[in-house]
């Protein structure tokens, strides 16, 4: 199969007869999580060996599958179900064209990583979104933009980020590479069944405050490792209000709070955002499809084995001040007294300092969690008619080359450009910093992507996570800046 | 995959809480397409602090890790195991292990220990201390001879203890795969 193929293969609703049917006012009420292990239930577990699931989408990208593919090709075993598998390149790829238009690799051995994928594509018939193609992009922009991503399915990804997916209400997490393998090979995976916390959002989000500061909010309360062993599930007045590419922002970060998949009910939002994308089901079958999502959300009363609850209308624009997701602040509060000693050592700050007015050295809009349109167009709403401070560099990078044409039609790329901004090419960028993006030794960062590890966008460099707006504001300040006082 | 039934060895102490899979292994190793090779990256960031402890003398030849809480979180990178196994680590040693990183470790013969709290801290307090992971008794065996259980999934034990791919488990299950892709 030639890249760019598409992929007709995985059904709209794949296991619909198996949801839990009996009569009505007998039947035992249901989590989501509960219904999506049902229906993708293959093998229980036993004594002997956890339960096997069957995975409907499993997504690929140049970074963490090779290995699988030697390990195929050492038994010489084909991919078993390529229709519902698909590749894209993003993680190691250049965000720079050279002068012929042709992507400028960073070195010889991302170059070697991006071929040995399309290689493996080619040999094992996968459909491949390579880099050149109008569909390529960050796997987890692409996958929902194309319709591939739908409510009720089991996806995985070897990239923990693929917690993304749940946005759709679908049951999806990251994967090692051996289990990238097994799902080649079998379209399955052992899994042993999580347990499930309900995160309940209630309350009206202020203005300025975006679904980054809420996901922030959430892990500053539950912990990095809060979700640990656990699906989340997304509730509440302050989630449904969410558009679909805020959710993604908000599903995203789950594995940020330790948990590997995070789940939001399917809704009118959610359909509406799905009907007509290329390979969302058409006519009878998109009626039947969405009917059969209809009965995908918690029922009333079902339980939950942990929950959480929290008040939108408190949060704040959330900065990190430490070096992992849950060391985060209001954006004009002090760091704690008792914060981590290392990390504010790393990070060259102080217990009981307030951030707001520290000069940084880059700007980084861009990342799985937020390079969509809306949060493009949050941070054009601050840049427009405004200037990259001096000395500062900032760097935009779309999600996809979808965002790209979208935010070019609608006029962003010139808002960024006139600022003195950079517009690069679809990728993961300075999120992972494997593609020759990336800080300097000592360099502070204000990122809207999601790890603020050390040295996560560069050996030596610091990262502060935000959202795009507290971004753009800290672009065109060139200092961190409460967002809302630069917005009308 | 060898067969592993003990590991008994000095342990390096770590004691840095939520160490992510980003220090283990930086992504800019992460180029790579084999996995060969990665044990000389290991932590190569914080390696580049001369005291760092597995810079230290007394880090040679110790096949487990003790580290703070939350190891291995982050990136799902399966590259972390492959650097801590080709440094020599057979088994890491904490209060707590991340979900991913723990399902990487089983496939790659490092047997993650999750140990209650105060057997956590007394591992912290004394490093180098010479101790015994048992698969077989899935116990901990500390230098006084004390045997702390953990918890280790049936299948992963299994598969350590006996040397099995759990890909030849997954496709001893053809019939049903195929019996469920029919019906759904």
């Amino acid at each position: 199969m030639t890249e760019g193929t598409p992929i007709n293969a995985v059904g709209p609703h794949p296991h619909g007869s198996r949801s839990a049917r009996a009569p009505l006012g007998l039947r035992t009420p249901l989590t989501l999580f509960e219904k999506l292990w049902r229906r993708h239930l293959v093998v229980p577990g036993t004594d002997e060996h956890p339960p096997v699931v069957y995975i409907d989408l499993h997504l690929i990208h140049e970074v963490t599958s090779p290995q699988a593919f030697s390990e195929l090709e050492a038994r010489g075993l084909p991919v078993r179900r390529p229709e519902r598998t698909a590749a894209t390149m993003d993680h190691s790829t250049p965000t720079v064209l050279d002068e012929k238009g042709r992507p400028r690799f960073f070195n010889r051995e991302t170059e070697d990583q991006v071929s040995t994928l399309r290689r493996n594509c080619e040999k094992f018939g996968i459909p491949l979104y390579a880099l050149g193609d109008a569909r390529q992009g960050i796997v987890h922009v692409i996958g929902p933009e194309l319709g591939l991503t739908r409510p009720g399915m089991t996806i995985v990804c070897g990239d923990s980020h693929t917690s993304t997916h749940g946005a759709f209400g679908a049951w999806a997490f990251g994967i090692g590479t051996t289990e990238v393998g097994h799902v080649l090979a079998t379209q399955c995976l052992l899994q042993s069944k999580p347990k499930t916390f309900e995160v309940r959002v209630d309350g009206k989000l202020g203005p300025g405050v975006t679904a980054k500061d809420l996901i922030l909010a959430i892990i500053r309360k539950i912990g990095v490792d809060g979700g640990v062993g656990h699906v989340i599930e997304y509730t509440g007045s302050a989630i449904e209000t969410l558009s679909m590419e805020e959710r993604m922002t908000v599903a995203n970060m789950s594995i940020e709070g330790g948990a590997r998949a995070g789940l939001i009910a399917p809704d009118e939002t959610t359909f509406q955002y799905l009907e007509g994308r290329p390979h969302s089901p058409q006519g009878e079958d998109w009626d039947n499809a969405v009917s059969d999502w209809k009965s995908l959300p918690t029922d009333p009363g079902a339980s939950f084995d942990r929950t959480a609850s929290l008040d939108a209308s408190t949060f704040e624009p959330m900065i990190t001040y430490g070096t992992n997701p849950g060391m985060s602040v209001g954006i004009g509060e002090a760091i704690p007294a008792n914060a981590n000693e290392k990390a504010l050592r790393y990070m060259g700050v102080n217990a009981g300092e307030r951030l707001l007015g520290k000069p940084v050295d880059v700007v980084f809009i861009g990342s799985c969690t937020n390079s969509r349109m809306s949060d493009l167009r949050l941070a054009a709403s601050v840049m427009k008619g405004r200037r990259v401070a001096k000395g500062v560099r900032a760097l935009v990078v779309p999600g996809s080359q979808e965002v790209k044409r979208l935010a070019s039609a609608e006029g962003l790329d010139r808002i960024f450009l006139e600022a003195g901004a950079e517009w690069r090419e679809p990728g993961c960028s300075m999120c992972i910093a494997m593609n020759g993006d990336q800080l300097s030794p000592g360099e502070l960062a204000i990122s809207t992507s999601n790890r603020n590890f050390e040295g996560r966008q560069g050996k030596g460099g610091r990262t502060i996570l935000a959202s795009p707006l507290t971004a753009a504001a800290a672009a065109v300040t060139g200092k961190i800046t409460d967002a809302r006082t630069l917005l009308e | 995959m060898k067969p592993i039934r003990t590991v008994t060895s000095k342990t390096v102490v770590l004691p840095v809480d939520n160490v992510d899979t980003d220090q283990i292994i930086p992504a800019r190793f992460l180029t790579i397409t084999t996995k060969e090779g990665l044990g000389e990256n290991l932590f190569a960031d914080w390696r580049r602090a001369p005291d760092f402890v597995l810079n230290r003398a007394e880090a040679k030849g110790a096949q487990v890790l003790v580290a703070g809480e939350n190891f291995g979180c982050g990136s799902s990178r399966e590259h972390a195991p492959w650097a801590l196994v080709g440094f020599g680590f057979r088994a890491v040693v904490s209060r707590s292990i991340a979900d991913i990183f723990k399902g990487n470790a089983v496939k790659n013969g490092l047997v993650p220990v999750e140990v209650p709290d105060d057997v956590h801290r007394a591992l912290l307090d004394h490093p180098g201390w010479v101790v015994t992971v048992d698969l077989e008794k899935k116990v901990l065996v500390l230098p006084d001879g004390r045997e702390v259980g953990f918890p280790i999934d049936g299948f992963a034990r299994h598969c350590l203890l006996h040397g099995i791919d759990p890909l030849d488990f997954l496709r001893e299950q053809e019939e049903k795969i195929r019996a469920y892709e029919a019906s759904a």
